[in-house]
């Protein structure tokens, strides 16, 4: 089957943010879409040690570790950015003053329950950061992720099996083989990567799915 | 006359008790105030509960602080790091406590802390491990937990430049947990790259007015 490559789910990401956005891009796979962000748009990328304004990183050399993302890689401000404790930071997420949201994830319910900060191990140290603030940061949160695990493991679930990081907080999915809004009434696909067939979606997808392309309401 | 700096980073932590509590800001290295750490290791404080972000970067800092085994607490938001291995050795020898805090809570608690507020709610980590058994709320709609604020016998703070009255002005990222630390603690301890005479910050661009804190130390001016 066809997939989307990384470079391409982070260019369809990135084509659904709107002009004049708030957003706020996870670590990992989301950061990617910083790249992808359409020409024209002036889009203000949030990091939540305290940036606004994030723009790319620097030339090799140029590195200023005072400046730097969430990731604690070394960033840079463009013009018109500004710096913030981060009370003032937490309060853009929390307060709903942020548009979008990009996280990674381990699991997504139908409901758009959250699981993306611990595998649940009995040994592994937890480390949650800014997980779950961000999982409730933002007046629409999505996930960009494969849409099964390596080993083919359902990521889109009826219920997460993983400790949760926020309860019913995604509202869309953006996957290697689909995008997938979360629904009251459940999982829709509303678009599938070209050459994939819905059934294989379907198949793929650990929760009722229903077939929304052509009806796509964003 | 009002004179908030101390000469040396010594003199500066010389009074922490045993059993502190003690904020240190920064967001893994960046404003990690390095040389306050290394003073509070030489004075020897022990049986300490230390709230910061993360758990220490490598061998210096508070990862070094970490290692005297002086820290019977940690409250972080993100302990696991690549570079964390004095506190993972720590956590899996089981002599070190361990407190996860959603980041955004961990700052509003602080937040709170330092504005007298004794209890609030918060939506982060609703439904989640991390929320324990504390009450929850739902408001308008939406479901809260009951968070409480966390104040510090002592706050370790690095910010760019700074006067005799305390007033503080950061560099960049480095500035994250510093304003709301200094807030949160009895004893604001800050080290500076530059102590300024009074008047030469443009007081729009004070970021930590210095009522918030008590002592002052210039790190370029250390011997």
């Amino acid at each position: 089957m066809l997939k989307f490559t990384r470079q391409q789910m982070a260019a369809r990401v990135a084509q659904d943010i709107p002009e004049g956005s708030y957003v706020n891009l996870g670590i990992g796979l989301p950061t990617m879409v910083a790249d992808y962000l359409p020409e024209g748009r002036e889009i203000v990328l949030h990091t939540e040690n305290g940036l606004l304004g994030m723009g790319p990183a620097p030339e090799k050399g140029k590195e200023d570790w005072d400046l730097i993302n969430a990731g604690k890689q070394a960033v840079t401000a463009l013009s018109g950015a500004s710096f913030f404790h981060h009370a003032d930071s937490f309060a853009m997420m929390r307060g709903g003053h942020l548009d979008i949201c990009v996280l990674g994830a381990f699991q997504v319910s139908q409901k758009g329950d959250l699981a993306n900060w611990h595998t649940g191990a009995a040994d592994a140290i937890p480390a949650v950061g800014g997980a779950m603030d961000l999982a409730i940061g933002a007046k629409k949160v999505w996930v960009m992720m494969d849409h099964v695990t390596k080993e083919g493991v359902h990521k889109l679930v009826e219920k997460c099996t993983y400790p949760l990081t926020g309860s019913a907080c995604i509202s869309r999915v953006y996957s290697d083989i689909a995008v997938i809004d979360v629904t009251r009434t459940g999982l829709v696909c509303i678009e599938t990567a070209p050459g994939v067939e819905f059934a294989e979606v379907e198949a793929l997808t650990g929760a009722p799915l229903a077939d929304g392309r052509g009806k796509k309401a964003a | 006359m009002i004179n908030k700096i101390v000469a040396r980073v010594e003199q500066a932590v010389a009074d922490i008790k045993d059993g502190s509590t003690i904020l240190v800001g920064g967001f893994g290295t960046a404003g990690m105030p390095y040389e306050l750490i290394d003073a509070v290791i030489a004075q020897g404080a022990k049986d300490l509960t230390i709230v910061c972000n993360n758990a220490g970067n490598g061998d210096t800092g508070l990862a070094a602080l970490l290692k005297t085994k002086r820290v019977r607490k940690i409250i972080c938001s993100f302990p696991r790091q690549s570079d964390s291995w004095v506190f993972d050795e720590l956590y899996r020898a089981g002599e070190i406590e361990l407190e996860v805090v959603p980041q955004g809570n961990l700052a509003e608690r602080l937040r709170a802390a330092g504005a007298g507020v004794g209890a609030f709610f918060s939506p982060t980590g609703y439904g989640t491990l991390l929320a324990g058994d504390r009450e929850t709320r739902n408001i308008d709609g939406r479901d809260y937990v009951l968070e409480f604020p966390i104040h510090g016998d002592v706050a370790l703070i690095k910010a760019l430049k700074g006067d005799r009255w305390g007033n503080l002005v950061y560099r960049k990222t480095a500035r994250n947990f510093g304003p709301v630390m200094a807030t949160a603690a009895k004893n604001t301890i800050v080290q500076v790259d530059e102590v300024v005479e009074l008047g030469a910050l443009d007081p729009e661009a004070v970021a930590t007015p210095g009522i918030f804190v008590q002592r002052i130390v210039a790190i370029g001016a250390q011997g």
